[in-house]
């Protein structure tokens, strides 16, 4: 720790901050703009201006940047100083002589980092009498809204979407005050990530598109904290609502998982809970009570019901239909393809040769193996973490140098483009190649040999790769080498290549390295699952989907699924014939294919209008609540099925009245689930005796507006289930982390208020950590190597092998019917080699047909020279390839 | 007559010699004499002995400078010499004569002075604008190639450097050192944060030292006739000849090699030959575009680094712009301000915002729809735009002009307010 002395009272700071850094941390407010927490300090605004003093006799002092200025031991400031505070004011003076003067009108308004620091510096007289400069805008696609007139030339876009995101498509233009943000030409951001630039930039230039099409000004917005369900990454976020519909997503800042930014899958994926397709009701239009009865009374009279669970369903709901029909009639709802590797990883997260990582724990490697994995379309924001890992190197070279971390551009400069190493082992090119230090290509199988035969070159007790290539073995003793020789090595695998024994070669690396790193507590591996609670249904050990098939066959009465579209998971005669089996009830949201087929459907509330736990992939047991009360007639899915269990007495009526009591059900029937109830405050809790509200205290219209139906202000909705309140009303502090939803303090009213919820900047949110680890992801003693290892890949005469290739935009089923996902996604193409594609006479776009024994699709033709010669690779999880159990071989004939 | 190295070898008809020529008179047996008989330490030694200060502008002691750079016997690898030949500064054009005139004693003084850093890598960062320069210094580094001055084992001393010559894309802020290599690497224009100085992270973050041509140019002499020789040849204790100029209504606009810390009045006087009948001096920019007006008063002061700095104003490069009554002080400042506003790189906001900012109230006054307040705020920009305020030295060094416009021609200003109009025009 470091003394400084601001305004002659001493403080204790980090002499690894800035001075803007430690004095945010310590709770003062200076105005900024250029720097950002997770991006460092370029000295380009000038608005953290302090002066500085050499010494207590020093009484002139001279103006400096706070943001470029280490907090060395000793310094002395003053933010209060008078030459200071004109030195700020005049650089909001400069920054306004252009930017219109339209903040009752501008959408960036009461909720803009430059309208807050412009309050802030006291600037309030426009002196200039000249005209503004203007510039033309462009259409930025689906996601961003661009008004360049608004901008002050801070340069964090580009900074974050080039420097932190790696994106090439937006660039400034132009000089003096000329300087143009844009891209080259009209078009879509390419960068998965570009959602952020609505956060990152302090004020209206980038704006979510999305929620221009339903705008309301965020004190107008009601929303609660949830998480992303898009992936099983499991993301914070904050959806926010008005007039029973989500407008959008906010960032929720999260330490150990998506820090400040989120992919735009999870940013503008949210679109589906207001889609068209959105079941609203019973159907058949039957009352509730009467379906409720009929459903209970084939259950009451212990005739065969199958349950069928969902990865994209809470905890408490996969349990409550567990509860319902039984733990042996309960299936997980995916086909073996998915399940074996699924249970593969939820094996690690109960014991695992080393500790789970986090993503800020990735983002802190200083080398990682990604095996399997295109991690950009399978848990994105893992892959921005790996991108900021490969700037450890340049951090070390700085500090050997004496230049702080923070000091970005100067950190880049030292360091060009010395990297991390980072190896990618996939089937095909990934996106984070371009940043690799070494990359392989090859079958599933051929890259768990490769993780097998690494696992074994860092440690030669872990088995031996009989019949390895001897360019395969000298690339294992290579990044073998190269792990061992890091600080913190991490591995990065998962179900991606939906292949189990290389979750098994994964594993072994990650035990390997921990067996012979000298701090093994440093060596990490990271998992990623299919969907936002893969892992916790994993845990919950139900049988698979073809189990489920099978006791159909041997007979059954009916069938519930939950919140999931079968014809997704399986080829569409086998659905076909499952269904018909007995009498079927859904439970859903959307329209589907499942719920098409349905005798019964139960209007289940999304993630939006319900309460409950998802696992994420490092095992975290997340808690997301209500933004909304659901619509009159729909319910959670979970009190669906309890009110099922009551009428059909399986549970009595005063069970299950909140879902503290299913967690509570949960905990004490399943041990592996002992630390869920943790994942966040019961509903129980207050504070002062007051529930956390889910609105600002500037919420406006409460009164009013209802009034058109009926002028009577009706109650505020009740919520049993949380320690939040649907009203404006409540304790006004900062809640606990698990609670906190927006970020609000006296004079912060944009995203950047988060500053005031750190317990220092940039550092975790205060009040406890939000979420719960189960089994904290550590590390067990006992484990021992695998040693299936798989035979290599041998290509077969008239066959592809094909892998699924997952896709950021249009894989994940929810999003898909969000209008910008929609558009973002791209035309499926079946991509082979081009090696195969001359064997099998098959030229680029030429239209093939796509056997997989009694399943046939026709697709286009893409040549992908990166893909190891007889695999394929399909786009999962488009409606052109839903129902296809890959990885599987196919036969390709053309048309 | 005074010694004048510098320019000893510049012909009337402007032709450069060749390379038979350069050696003939003396030429390269510097670079024999160092990398033959002194060490790298050596020649830094000679040249803080000298006393020779950076003829950029801001005059920074040139030997010291090479001694921040890492040596011994593992230093990042490569280390790069920079020439800053991107002569934009407004009323300059001391370093095109040089370059022009004598290429070869650039060329002999960057060898050197990467032989005193051990750089194994030099670049001339030319204006775009000087393509007879560039070709002539492209024929001079062939020639030198060709004669084992440049490339490996350079006279079999074991020293190998290579010299690229970069034409800039033509931004006045390449001539800032960092923007400058900056440009170099591809990238923006723009300054970096110091520190870490170039010495220390430079070009492509390896030690780098950036020096303008005249500096370099003063290498060889130094080492060919010693630190005391040098220190002899000035009037000052900044040592040796200074390249002097001067432009505007005087009779003899022209550059000339004078020992440094000649006085203004001499410079302007005996050198210029006075005023042009009918124009009555008012005041001189002494050092380029961005150093502050000195007048009538300041004719005594001698032309060093110190002596100007005193009177208030900044040597810089010491070519001089001189203002008479004929023409508009107002009028002239808004010529520069428009220049620097839309030189700026953009990067910080005093800088890009300030200085457009400026420019409109000066056009307001000089169009006679000028106010008392934006005197008012002209006179705050002056101080908001100073040096530690702004990213880099542009900003401050274009309102040095304006400030010192606003205190020794004020009433002329006003009254560009008070009667409406230009009274100039």
């Amino acid at each position: 720790m470091a003394t400084i002395y601001i305004d002659n009272k001493p403080y204790e700071v980090n002499p690894d901050d800035n001075l803007l850094q430690a004095c945010l941390s310590l709770g003062f407010n200076i105005p900024y703009f250029c720097w950002h927490p997770a991006m460092g300090s370029v000295g380009a605004c000038r608005q953290c201006a302090v002066k500085q003093f050499k010494d207590e006799n020093d009484t002139k002092g001279k103006i400096i940047m706070a943001c470029m200025t280490p907090a060395a031991d000793g310094t002395r400031i003053s933010i209060d100083d008078p030459e200071a505070k004109t030195f700020r004011a005049s650089v909001i003076e400069w920054l306004m002589l252009n930017h219109p003067h339209d903040c009752p009108v501008c959408d960036e308004g009461g909720e803009c980092h430059l309208q807050d620091m412009t309050v802030m510096t006291g600037h309030a007289y426009r002196r200039t009498r000249f005209r503004k400069r203007t510039y033309r805008n462009q259409d930025l696609g689906p996601f961003i809204n661009h008004e360049m007139n608004r901008c002050i030339q801070c340069y964090r876009c580009v900074r974050y979407y080039r420097d932190y995101a790696g994106g090439r498509d937006l660039n400034v233009f132009s000089v003096h005050d000329h300087v143009y943000f844009g891209r080259a030409h009209d078009g879509t951001l390419e960068n998965e990530f570009s959602g952020n630039l609505v956060e990152v930039c302090p004020t209206g230039v980038f704006t979510d598109k999305t929620l221009a099409r339903h705008y309301t000004r965020k004190w107008d917005l009601q929303d609660a904290p949830s998480i992303c369900i898009h992936c099983g990454v499991g993301c914070n976020t904050s959806p926010r609502a008005r007039y029973g519909m989500l407008r959008r997503i906010v960032n929720r800042f999260h330490f150990d998982i998506n820090g400040y930014f989120l992919c735009d899958r999870g940013r503008f994926g949210y679109e589906f809970v207001n889609s068209e397709r959105r079941i609203g009701s019973i159907r058949p239009s039957v009352p509730q009570r009467q379906v409720i009865e009929d459903i209970a009374s084939v259950i009451k009279n212990g005739r065969k019901v199958i349950g069928i669970g969902s990865p994209r369903a809470s905890l408490e709901a996969n349990f409550a239909l567990r509860m319902l029909v039984g733990a042996d009639r309960f299936f997980s709802g995916v086909r073996a393809e998915e399940s074996l590797p699924v249970a593969k990883v939820a094996e690690l997260l109960r014991r695992s040769p080393c500790p789970i990582a986090s993503v800020h724990d990735i983002e802190v490697s200083d080398a990682v193996l990604v095996l399997g994995e295109d991690l950009i379309n399978t848990a994105p924001r893992l892959a921005l973490a790996v991108r900021q890992s490969v700037r450890r190197k340049s951090m070390e070279t700085a500090a050997r140098m004496n230049i702080p971390a923070w000091h970005d551009y100067a950190v880049r400069t030292l360091a060009q483009d010395e990297r991390s190493p980072l190896v990618i082992a996939t089937p095909y090119e990934t996106a984070l190649d371009e940043i690799a230090s070494e990359s392989y290509r090859g079958a599933p199988e051929d890259l768990a040999r490769l993780g097998y035969a690494i696992a074994c070159a860092i440690d030669p007790q872990a088995p031996r790769v009989e019949g390895l290539g001897r360019e395969e073995a000298e690339l294992a003793e290579r990044i073998a080498g190269i792990l061992k020789g890091a600080n913190r090595p991490a591995v990065i695998f998962g179900t991606g290549c939906r292949n189990a024994a290389l979750i098994e070669a994964g594993a072994n690396v990650a035990l390997a390295l921990a067996r012979t790193h000298p701090d093994p507590e440093r060596v990490r591996l990271a998992l990623t699952v299919p969907e936002c609670n893969s892992a916790g249904l994993a845990l919950m050990e139900a049988k698979d989907l073809d189990a489920a098939f099978e006791a159909a066959r041997s007979g059954a009465d009916a069938i519930i699924v939950l919140e999931n579209d079968l014809y997704r998971r399986s080829a569409v005669q086998q659905v076909d014939e499952f269904l018909r089996a007995a009498r079927t009830v859904v439970l859903d949201s959307l329209e589907n294919e499942t719920t098409a087929k349905a005798e019964t459907i139960l209007p289940a509330g999304t993630f939006a209008e319900s309460e409950g736990t998802l696992v994420n992939s490092e095992g975290r047991a997340q808690r997301y609540f209500k933004v909304m009360p659901p619509r009159q007639g729909v319910l959670e899915s979970w009190r669906w099925l309890r009110e099922i269990a009551i009428a059909a007495g399986r549970l009595n009526e005063d069970s299950w009245r909140s879902l503290d009591a299913v967690i509570a059900a949960i905990e004490a029937e399943l041990p592996q689930f002992q630390e869920i109830s943790k994942a966040a405050p019961a509903a129980s809790f207050r504070i002062a005796g007051q529930k956390i509200p889910r609105q600002l205290h500037r919420y406006s219209g409460r009164t009013a507006m209802m009034a058109d139906i009926t002028v009577h202000e009706p109650a505020p909705p009740r919520d049993p289930d949380s320690a939040l309140a649907f009203s404006m009303e409540g304790y006004q502090g900062p809640p606990p982390a698990g609670l906190a939803s927006f970020f609000w303090a006296p004079g912060w009213n944009s995203y950047q208020a988060v500053n005031k919820y750190q317990s220092e900047i940039g550092g975790p949110l205060r009040g406890g950590p939000a979420g719960s680890r189960l089994g904290e992801g550590k590390r067990t003693d006992d484990i021992s190597y695998s040693s299936r290892i798989p035979e290599p890949f041998r290509s077969r005469d008239g066959k592809v092998f094909v892998v699924p290739a997952f896709r950021i935009f249009g894989s994940e089923e929810l999003s898909m019917h969000a209008p910008g996902i929609a558009a973002r996604a791209e035309k499926p193409f079946l991509e082979v080699n081009p090696s195969d594609a001359e064997k099998l006479g098959i030229s680029a776009e030429q239209e093939v047909a796509l056997t997989f024994g009694a399943v046939s699709r026709s697709l286009a033709i893409r040549m992908n020279p990166s893909l190891p010669p007889g695999v394929a690779a399909l786009p999962a999880g488009l409606p052109e390839s839903a129902g296809i159990p890959v990885p599987a071989w196919a036969r390709i004939t053309g048309r | 007559m005074a010694e004048t190295p510098l320019t000893q070898r510049i012909r009337p008809d402007g032709e450069p010699p060749g390379i038979a020529e350069y050696e003939r008179t003396g030429g390269y047996q510097a670079v024999r004499k160092a990398l033959r008989d002194m060490t790298s330490a050596a020649v830094i030694e000679e040249v803080k002995q000298s006393n020779l200060r950076g003829r950029g502008g801001a005059g920074f002691p040139t030997g010291m400078k090479w001694s921040f750079v890492p040596m011994g016997p593992e230093p990042p690898q490569p280390k790069y010499l920079v020439c800053n030949a991107d002569e934009m500064e407004p009323g300059t054009f001391k370093d095109r004569v040089l370059l022009e005139g004598d290429p070869h004693e650039l060329i002999e003084g960057m060898i050197l002075a990467s032989y005193a850093i051990q750089a194994s890598v030099g670049y001339i960062f030319l204006r775009d604008e000087y393509r007879l320069a560039a070709r002539r210094i492209e024929k001079a580094l062939d020639e030198a190639r060709a004669k084992n001055y440049l490339g490996v084992n350079i006279l079999g001393t074991g020293y190998n450097l290579e010299i690229y010559l970069h034409l800039s894309a033509g931004r006045y802020i390449c001539g800032e050192e960092t923007a400058l290599l900056n440009a170099l690497e591809g990238k923006r224009a723009n300054p970096r944060a110091k520190p870490p100085f170039p010495q220390i992270s430079g070009l492509w973050g390896k030690p780098t030292i950036v020096q303008n041509v005249e500096t370099l140019c003063n290498i060889p002499h130094i080492i060919n006739n010693g630190a005391a020789w040098f220190r002899g040849l000035s009037r000052s204790k900044d040592g040796g000849t200074k390249l002097y100029g001067a432009s505007g209504n005087v009779n003899r606009p022209g550059i000339w090699e004078l020992p440094m810390g000649t006085s203004l009045r001499e410079i302007l006087e005996e050198h210029a030959g006075g005023m042009l009948d009918g124009y009555r001096f008012r005041g001189v920019i002494p050092g380029g575009a961005s150093t502050d007006f000195l007048v009538e008063e300041h004719l005594d002061i001698a032309m060093d680094f110190d002596s100007v700095q005193r009177a208030g104003s900044r040597l810089g490069t010491g070519t001089m712009i001189v203002l008479d009554d004929r023409t508009c002080p107002v009028g002239m400042v808004l010529n520069l301000e428009h220049f620097f506003a839309q030189e700026s790189c953009g990067w910080c906001t005093p800088c890009r915002e300030g200085l457009p900012w400026i420019e409109k109230m000066l056009t307001a006054i000089e169009e006679g729809r000028g106010t008392l307040q934006d005197l008012e705020i002209l006179q705050q920009q002056c101080l908001l735009l100073g040096p530690g305020l702004t990213f880099c030295a542009l900003a401050p060094g274009a309102v040095e002009p304006l400030q010192s416009a606003l205190k020794y021609f004020r009433s002329d200003f006003e009254r560009h307010v008070s009667d409406g109009r230009c009274p100039w025009r």
